[in-house]
């Protein structure tokens, strides 16, 4: 099935066409309301008017996460702020999160796109979907939420939280689908195994994203449940889920680039690559009013192709990712940076600065530990001292990150240090 | 005043007991007793030394994270209830024993040494009740 057959099946030029003329109005709209971008374009000598199609885009400045983090927590928004309807935040590098605004239009926009990815799925009005994914601040919850409505999906908002009552429910609605992180459902898998409650469900479709997993999983997760898998990708920089999502035939996201223009740049010369190269995902928005962003680097490393899929959409797609150009990790679906672990133990006096990340998978769900030094002049001969200490500094690592964290306190000094580059993180987790 | 006690900050990992007690060792240290207090990352090892100064110094030179620290070691009867009765006149005056651990026993004699949240109170009670109280050179001397 396909949502929207006339947006996702339109020939190359008629796509083409409608991208050049959604972009002049996408750049004319951001020169004349985000002085950050008609700055940049004056700096770069560059008129509204010089944009004539998509093959413009080069003249365009970049867009980084580090521009929204500097212009927290509204300066690029493209509209005033009775027209933003909704805000969302994601983790920024340091304290400061990434703010985003969606106008009422905007919203429709997502939901149609994220309609789309369900329906690429296989769900439909008559289906029961539980949406699994936090509810909040995070895109995940209501992305796949107004998407599900959109469709005329009966919604479950589970949210995340309580394995034994989603599958309870998961039994007794008789749920047929269910949006959540890869890692969760396999989880979920394991606790129906357990309660022998696997044989009991009728659940047919699983929207999966916010992390990255491999086909391997894909696979396990489909032969475990006996339902078919999909992956969804989005961040909130550019609307949240929906932005990309892969179809029956497995070879590759399907973009929704008549709202999301996507290019792929060498991520040092900076320039575009072919079809077919690997490099660094950069989206332009071309319909979005609130906060339309231009050459938003995404920093996610793949390739794409303009080719017809055998689903008989013709939209671009991307393929699975193959890493980052930066130190981003994704636990449990939380963005996560080094540098928000560093920027909070540099406020203890306690431990020194020096931090090792530890991250691993137990029986399917990530878990993060934190290596941190004693410091020395804090050392004492009781135990509960000790105690304190480590509890003040999961207190203040899961305040930064957002998320439950084991801190284990190692001696002074015997944390690596390094004249480069020191290795902050161990990820032991086998994705596939 | 009081004893002191050298303590120390290691990991719950192989081998690294045995690497302090070879630092004491090789600065000719002896231990009198010790007790270790674990947790499953860490543990505190506390010793009773001839020489803690020495002991210290020479931890600290060799990387490890160690303390000095006060100690009330006192003498009791090697006999039922001897323990209890002292701890008894402690609880009255709401004094609390962070941690207590055995240090010798010869014949008649038992010797115990702990950490309590108020030393100067604790003193004044066993003084009033003629506990005989060890210090720093009494266990120098229980070395010889």
């Amino acid at each position: 099935m396909i949502w929207n057959e006339k947006a996702e099946c339109m020939s190359r030029d008629e796509m083409i066409s409608l991208q050049n003329k959604r972009l002049k109005e996408t750049v004319k709209h951001v020169y004349d309301n985000v002085p950050f971008y008609r700055k940049k374009m004056q700096a770069k000598g560059i008129e509204p008017e010089d944009i004539k199609s998509i093959e413009d885009l080069p003249l365009l400045p970049f867009t980084t996460k580090d521009d929204l983090r500097d212009n927290y927590p509204f300066g690029l928004f493209a509209v005033p702020k009775k027209d933003i309807v909704r805000i969302h935040a994601s983790s920024g590098t340091t304290g400061k999160a990434t703010v985003v605004g969606y106008t009422r239009e905007d919203l429709e926009i997502w939901n149609e796109c994220t309609a789309r990815c369900l329906t690429m799925a296989g769900v439909g009005a008559e289906d029961i979907i539980q949406v699994a994914y936090g509810y909040g601040l995070f895109t995940g919850g209501l992305g796949a939420h107004g998407g599900a409505e959109k469709i005329g999906a009966m919604v479950v908002p589970m949210s995340t939280g309580n394995t034994k009552k989603l599958t309870t429910m998961m039994v007794d609605f008789g749920v047929t689908a269910i949006a959540c992180t890869p890692s969760y459902l396999l989880h979920i898998a394991e606790t129906l195994e357990s309660e022998g409650e696997i044989d009991k469900i009728k659940l047919k479709y699983a929207i999966c994203g916010a992390e990255p997993w491999t086909v391997n999983m894909r696979k396990q997760i489909e032969s475990r449940l006996h339902i078919n898998a999909f992956d969804i990708y989005g961040l909130s920089e550019i609307s949240g889920p929906g932005v990309a999502c892969d179809c029956i035939e497995h070879n590759g996201l399907h973009v929704c680039e008549d709202h999301f223009l996507p290019e792929i740049i060498d991520k040092d010369t900076l320039l575009p690559l072919p079809d077919g190269k690997t490099g660094e995902l950069v989206f332009t928005t071309i319909t979005k009013k609130g906060l339309p962003l231009i050459r938003y680097r995404t920093k996610d490393l793949t390739d794409i192709t303009h080719e017809k899929c055998n689903c008989n959409r013709t939209s671009a797609r991307i393929s699975k990712f193959c890493g980052r150009t930066d130190d981003m990790l994704i636990i449990r679906g939380v963005n996560v940076f080094p540098s928000q672990i560093e920027a909070a133990i540099t406020e203890l006096k306690e431990v020194t600065p020096h931090y090792l990340m530890i991250i691993d998978r137990v029986n399917n769900l990530d878990t993060l530990e934190v290596q941190l030094e004693l410091n020395k002049a804090f050392n004492s001969d009781e135990i509960k001292a000790i105690e304190n200490i480590n509890k003040k500094a999961t207190v203040a690592i899961q305040q930064a990150i957002g998320l439950a964290v084991k801190v284990k306190l190692v001696e002074p000094n015997s944390l690596q240090r390094s004249m480069g580059k020191a290795v902050h993180v161990i990820d032991n987790r086998k994705i596939d | 005043m009081y004893a002191k006690q050298l303590s120390v900050f290691i990991e719950n990992r192989e081998g690294r007991l045995e690497q302090v007690l070879e630092v004491l060792k090789n600065c000719n240290v002896n231990i009198l007793s010790l007790s270790l207090a674990d947790t499953s990352d860490y543990g505190l090892l506390r010793l009773i030394v001839d020489k803690p100064e020495t002991g210290y110094n020479y931890l600290t030179e060799n990387g490890f994270s160690a303390i000095l620290t006060d100690l009330i070691i006192v003498k009791i009867p090697h006999k039922p209830g001897s323990l209890q009765n002292l701890l008894k006149f402690l609880s009255k005056s709401n004094i609390n024993v962070e941690y207590m651990y055995g240090l010798t026993i010869s014949g008649e004699e038992a010797s115990v040494a702990m950490k309590v949240n108020d030393f100067e109170a604790t003193r004044k009670i066993f003084d009033n009740l003629g506990v005989e109280q060890m210090l720093s050179d009494d266990i120098m001397k229980l070395n010889n």
